[in-house]
């Protein structure tokens, strides 16, 4: 069976899909359905409180599926820190519970800074979580992630919303290279093919939200996106051929008719 | 007593726990999360956490995110 370990959960399929920017609540249910994924992300925000008896998201998202609470919109390792500790108490404590750590540099490019997101990470693994720190497609900022004992690295393929595919396929390489935790691609994807592509270089999972629920048809979109990211990982481990200049006949060269 | 809940200056009722601040708030919300000054306010002590004049209080929830 090829599984997905992640942060002492097995999941079958490689596919996490964010929940925002949905245009409804039973879009998002049918788009979560419909990617088969095994874990969500959700943000932690101020409740609004006069906005009484609204319908509550947890309720539209399917039970087997993991919560991955983000630290999205902070700007400092402090602000990700206290986000994380309030993720864990609405999660009523869990013991070594999952986050997506997320501390970005400005508002403008959403690219992460690296320098916070260490400090943030070192200070939650001694706290006991298990942190999937979003990270620059840098093999050095990776590494120094995954030492600092996070559970995985998730370098971008281009900026969050973006949808530019994965812009810097030979730094990637370098990541899957050298890591010894799951590298999940985490920002970037705009269309089903991106996904085959990371897969292809043998990525251990991919992070998708703005691409599926910004499509004209979230829900096919999102079927998609589980259609190509099987794909791409059955072409991985089958072994692609490799890539040569010149032609190569597929059919026997000899006992063609008219040769002398 | 004066507080800030969520960024915004409130008036209270003086002697307030944090479970009758979530009662008084009119929170019906299933699963929020409370911070006060910094810290988190577990759920099993929002009955006994009494809130003092000054505090600083986050009430939190999960929303649609990436």
């Amino acid at each position: 069976m090829d599984e997905l370990v992640l942060g002492g959960h097995r999941f079958t399929s490689r596919l996490v899909v964010g929940t925002g920017k949905y245009k409804d609540f039973p879009t998002m249910n049918a788009a979560l359905q419909a990617s088969g994924a095994g874990m969500v992300t959700v943000a932690v925000r101020r409740l609004d409180l006069k906005a009484r008896g609204e319908a509550s998201l947890l309720h539209w998202i399917p039970k087997d599926m993991v919560l991955l609470p983000n630290t999205a919109g902070c700007f400092t390792a402090e602000d990700a820190i206290r986000t994380c500790r309030l993720a864990r108490e609405l999660q009523l404590g869990g013991e070594n519970p999952l986050v997506k750590l997320e501390v970005l540099s400005d508002a403008k490019t959403l690219l992460p800074d690296v320098e916070e997101t260490l400090e943030a990470a070192r200070q939650l693994v001694a706290e006991g979580f298990r942190v999937l720190p979003y990270t620059n497609d840098d093999p050095v900022a990776a590494k120094k992630l995954e030492d600092a004992g996070c559970a995985a690295v998730m370098p971008l393929g281009a900026p969050i919303g973006s949808g530019l595919g994965l812009r810097n396929p030979y730094s990637l390489q370098m990541i899957l290279e050298q890591a010894k935790v799951p590298v999940i691609v985490d920002a970037g994807v705009g269309t089903a093919s991106d996904c085959a592509l990371c897969m292809e270089l043998g990525v251990s999972g991919l992070l998708v939200n703005t691409a599926i629920s910004g499509a004209s048809d979230p829900v096919a979109m999102a079927r998609a996106m589980k259609l190509a990211t099987e794909a791409g990982r059955l072409a991985y481990l089958a072994g692609r051929i490799p890539r040569k200049l010149y032609g190569s006949a597929s059919s026997p060269l000899a006992g063609v008719i008219g040769a002398a | 007593m004066r507080a800030t809940v969520n960024g915004e200056p409130v008036e209270l009722p003086d002697g307030l726990t944090v479970s009758m601040l979530l009662q008084h708030l009119g929170v019906r919300a299933e699963r929020v999360a409370v911070e006060r000054n910094g810290e988190v306010v577990k759920q099993a002590r929002h009955g006994e956490q009494r809130l003092t004049s000054g505090d600083v209080l986050e009430i939190v929830t999960f929303v649609g995110g990436g």
